[in-house]
């Protein structure tokens, strides 16, 4: 395996797992308030979806011979990247509508063609990762058509979550073509198997009818059908800001990272505890194997 | 079961994990983890590979107790059946046309 391969494909397969765990934590803060018993028993499973996702990938990524703990330290330590959408606050419920909707729906869309990536554990846990994909995509447009359809306040609540959440979604496929260098070299290895652009064209496609069964808004005023083109046109994307997100200065940047580590440092007690039963059991045995 | 002592080295072990679906007849792999002993590990393939009802029964096998083909001389070492149609029931054509044949 050429070392360039294995060293893009560690780093890409290793953020998106970074990404899987960090996503946790938007709608990982709602499970204690969401609205009832049935809608909690669904953010859990969608929030336990997400660490499986983290865990699929970092197994792929350790097969490249990175091992899973420094991957572990890489986050931890604040050297390594995730997807900066999920350094945006979830401020309401609906909130947890519009990330199921459009963050995991323009996942989707970005993982989709991965499953036929060249690497085959990328590919495979890819596969596994779309398959309980399309779940979290629909929980969240269900929230959203809930409140949209409830009172004029709930309907408002859904609209202003879908106004905060369209654009930055839209970015999680990375900036514009003309500003991604490395694409076409991960697009030859078929790491990457469609442009940025491409991608988001995608995607725009596809959420506008579904904004529109929701009887919401996209709030970008460019967005119209092009005949000729057989796509929608839409408008320019703040990229100052996504590259400010990118940097580390997102509104939850901080706190998205403290959180992970406190996390780690409080469970570390469990993993020292599992690992010297462990030891014990393993020594009786060899003990009794011994006699 | 395996030969590393959990407590001595600083990452837990490599498991792999197969799973039976309900439907299928052999376990198939499905991912692996890493789990400090064997009763977590099953725990874990439980709860990772199986959220859906993806599996009947479970197996967890230490990564290191598996002797893999090397797949760069997978050419010579699959070599014997090349050639080989005869082993296949499309290779007899004389029958064609006759029944439950
Ligand atoms: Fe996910
Ligand atoms: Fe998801």
């Amino acid at each position: 395996m050429p070392e360039p391969y294995r060293k893009t494909l560690v780093r890409q397969v290793s953020q998106h797992a970074h990404s899987e765990i960090i996503g946790m934590q938007p709608e990982g803060n709602w499970i204690s308030r969401a609205p009832s018993l049935k809608r909690k028993a669904i953010l859990m499973a969608k929030v336990q979806d997400e660490a499986g996702h983290g865990l699929y990938l970092y197994s792929a990524a350790e097969t490249l011979g990175t091992p899973r703990d420094e991957m572990f330290d890489q986050l931890y330590t604040g050297r390594a990247k995730y997807s900066s959408i999920f350094n945006y606050p979830a401020r309401t419920w609906a909130d947890v509508g519009a990330i199921g909707w459009l963050v995991d729906g323009a996942a989707i869309t970005n993982q989709v063609p991965l499953c036929r990536a060249s690497y085959g554990p990328y590919g495979r846990a890819m596969v596994r990762v779309c398959k309980e994909e399309s779940f979290h995509q629909r929980q969240g447009w269900e929230i959203l058509y809930t409140l949209s359809h409830g009172t004029e306040e709930q309907h408002q609540m859904a609209q202003d979550a879908v106004d905060r959440f369209y654009g930055p979604a839209l970015q999680m496929f990375g900036p514009p073509d003309s500003d991604s260098p490395n694409s076409g070299q991960s697009m030859a290895w078929n790491i990457k198997r469609f442009s940025n652009d491409e991608l988001r064209q995608r995607f725009v496609d596809m959420i506008v009818p579904q904004a529109e069964a929701l009887g919401l808004t996209l709030p970008d005023p460019d967005l119209q059908w092009n005949e000729e083109r057989g796509h929608y046109d839409f408008g320019e994307l703040d990229w100052d800001e996504f590259f400010s997100v990118l940097k580390g200065n997102g509104p939850l940047s901080r706190q998205r990272l403290e959180h992970y580590r406190r996390a780690r440092d409080e469970g570390a007690w469990v993993r020292e505890a599992a690992a010297a039963y462990a030891g014990r059991q393993h020594q009786e045995q060899a003990a009794l194997a011994g006699a | 079961m395996t030969s590393i002592d959990p407590a001595d080295s600083g990452s837990w072990p490599l498991w792999e994990v197969f799973i039976r679906s309900s439907r299928g007849l052999s376990h198939v792999h499905a991912g692996s983890l890493h789990a400090p002993d064997a009763t977590m590990a099953l725990r874990n393939a439980r709860d990772l590979y199986t959220r859906r009802n993806e599996g009947t029964s479970v197996w967890v096998v230490p990564a290191e107790a598996i002797m893999a083909s090397d797949p760069d001389s997978k050419g010579g070492f699959f070599e014997s059946p090349q050639g080989k149609s005869y082993r296949h029931a499309t290779y007899y054509t004389q029958s064609e046309g006759v029944k439950h044949l």
